[in-house]
């Protein structure tokens, strides 16, 4: 090997499913050896044929529909807002100055432990789930983005300005185009931190999504579905990661990233 | 947009000097000493004053300023003193009336080659139609055509800069500001791009004002030669270059040219010097 020389397109993917399968592999032989009980995990082979009930006998496809449900509604709902007042604080240093130091502090607060008084709030329905996603998100969209807009090369904004381009003009001719793939880019990393965001509201006072299913399981020491649950997620989010970079490279073709 | 203080001072001045397009009149600009140093002099007061359709060049070693004062003509900073006027009008801030072109490479890269030159006219509302015909105009003056739908980042750094003077020119500005315009590029490239800015301004007459620290260039482009000092900045000599027009680049080996190079040489290697060794 050879540092920093790139691998061919067909030895990357040979290479990347290599490790999938040994990783199955040791799974298999951990379970059907007989090195780990039953009890505490399942084998690659239960855990599908559990996978299958779940949704052949429980329904579990409608699972499944409300957790992404609530992590897109949850997610656009963040980006909504986050967005736009990123783009205002990057581009304008008063507003950076009065909302930086508070978005900053707000960054740090776990959305989780915002879940029993969001239960108060907004009771156990969907509106409190929403939320939690909105918290976890919220403040790192709208960070990101107020980084990567005050980002923006002055030597093209001086370009834009002696071409007669005026505050306005910057902002919407420069600024915005100028941050756009690293913006997509951000919201593509905070969506996967949405993932992990639903499933703890669906943890607690929830009844129903991926997340419910997975505490139910617990309780009927179902290994199986956990981890079928568990798997499924990183499934999912696999898929909407790979869908998000597809996107931004057909929407910023000129950009070299 | 920024706004320079100290519009209303009044001083007696030569409000009209005839053909003058550009004045500047006394410009100093000192920086602000970093944590507390001293202040750092970036360019003594400095007058000097452009006539329309002049090609000027302003030649000096790096850091003496040359960079700082046309920064300062096409608003991108405020003098400490002095003033700057474009037709007798003070300069406040960066407009369309001075376009620049960068030494690094400021094509917008999400926008097209055909796009980036339209950029200053879209500022200007012009229709769709002006803004393509002007753009086409451009694109063929400055040998880019097919290339209209290119990004930057697929283009070389001698057609980035063409298209970056496209889009200065496309603008129409009452005067053309270059920025080591062909600092970064190899030396064919740079002697290339020379002869087709020189035959645009042979054609076109634009007021251009050149800096450079390239001894040759400054000669084969200008009518007059401003030759600036080490750091602080001023301008220590103007040479006049009266070499015809159309000029050939055969002409970088005629006994002219060798003897105002030979010249200009020796009062940039003194100045060099200065800076190379700060005792002298």
């Amino acid at each position: 090997m050879t540092p920093l020389v790139p691998v061919s397109g067909t030895r990357k993917v040979a290479l990347g499913l290599a490790f999938f399968v040994l990783f199955v592999l040791a799974w298999s032989a951990a379970t059907f050896g007989g090195l780990v009980s039953k009890t505490f995990l399942a084998d690659p082979l239960t855990m599908l044929r559990e996978g299958w009930s779940l949704f052949a006998q429980f329904g579990f496809a409608k699972d499944v529909g409300i957790t992404i449900w609530r992590v897109f509604g949850g997610f656009i709902l963040a980006a909504a807002f986050g967005v736009p007042l990123g783009i205002a604080m990057g581009a304008y240093k008063p507003v950076e100055a009065f909302f930086e130091p508070f978005v900053s502090f707000a960054r740090y607060l776990p959305a989780s432990a915002f879940i029993p008084l969001l239960i108060l709030w907004a009771g156990i329905g969907e509106m409190q789930k929403l939320l939690v996603i909105f918290i976890g998100s919220f403040f790192q969209i709208v960070l990101m983005v107020a980084v990567t807009v005050g980002a923006t090369r002055r030597d093209l904004v001086e370009a834009a300005y002696t071409l007669g381009a005026n505050a306005r003009g910057i902002v919407r001719r420069v600024l915005l185009p100028s941050a756009a793939p690293a913006i997509a880019e951000t919201l593509r990393l905070v969506l996967g931190w949405a993932w992990t965001y639903v499933i703890v509201a669906e943890l607690i006072g929830a009844s129903s999504g991926i997340g419910h299913m997975i505490t139910d399981s617990q309780a009927l020491l179902n290994t199986g579905q956990i981890i079928f649950g568990i798997i499924l997620i990183g499934i999912i989010g696999l898929v909407s990661d790979l869908g998000f970079k597809r996107a931004n490279r057909a929407l910023f073709p000129w950009s070299s990233a | 947009m920024r706004c320079f203080r100290g519009a209303a001072r009044k001083r007696a001045r030569l409000e009209d000097t005839g053909l003058s397009a550009l004045a500047i009149d006394g410009v100093a600009r000192t920086f602000a000493g970093a944590r507390n140093g001293a202040p750092v002099e970036a360019l003594l007061p400095t007058t000097l004053s452009i006539a329309d359709n002049d090609f000027i060049t302003i030649l000096g070693p790096s850091g003496c300023g040359k960079s700082t004062l046309l920064r300062i003509v096409a608003g991108l900073d405020a003098p400490t003193t002095g003033e700057v006027r474009l037709d007798g009008q003070l300069v406040m801030g960066p407009g369309a009336d001075r376009g620049m072109v960068f030494q690094s490479y400021t094509l917008f890269p999400w926008l097209t080659v055909e796009e980036n030159i339209k950029f200053g006219l879209r500022e200007k509302s012009l229709p769709a139609v002006r803004q393509a015909e002007i753009a086409a105009h451009y694109v063929a003056k400055v040998g880019l055509a097919g290339f209209e739908d290119h990004y930057p980042k697929t283009l070389s750094g001698g057609m980035q800069q063409r298209t970056a003077i496209a889009r200065a020119l496309a603008n129409e500005p009452r005067i053309l500001l270059l920025d080591e315009p062909f600092g970064a590029l190899d030396n064919q490239t740079r002697s290339l791009m020379q002869e087709l800015l020189l035959s645009i301004w042979e054609s076109e007459r634009k007021t251009v004002l050149f800096v450079t620290h390239d001894i040759e260039e400054a000669i084969f482009m200008a009518n007059r030669v401003v030759v600036m000092t080490a750091r602080p900045g001023r301008i220590k000599a103007e040479v006049a270059v009266p070499l015809v027009h159309p000029r050939h680049y055969t002409i970088k080996t005629s006994p002219e040219f060798s003897a105002l190079k030979a010249a200009l040489t020796e009062q940039i290697r003194v100045e060099a010097l200065k800076t190379a060794e700060p005792g002298i």
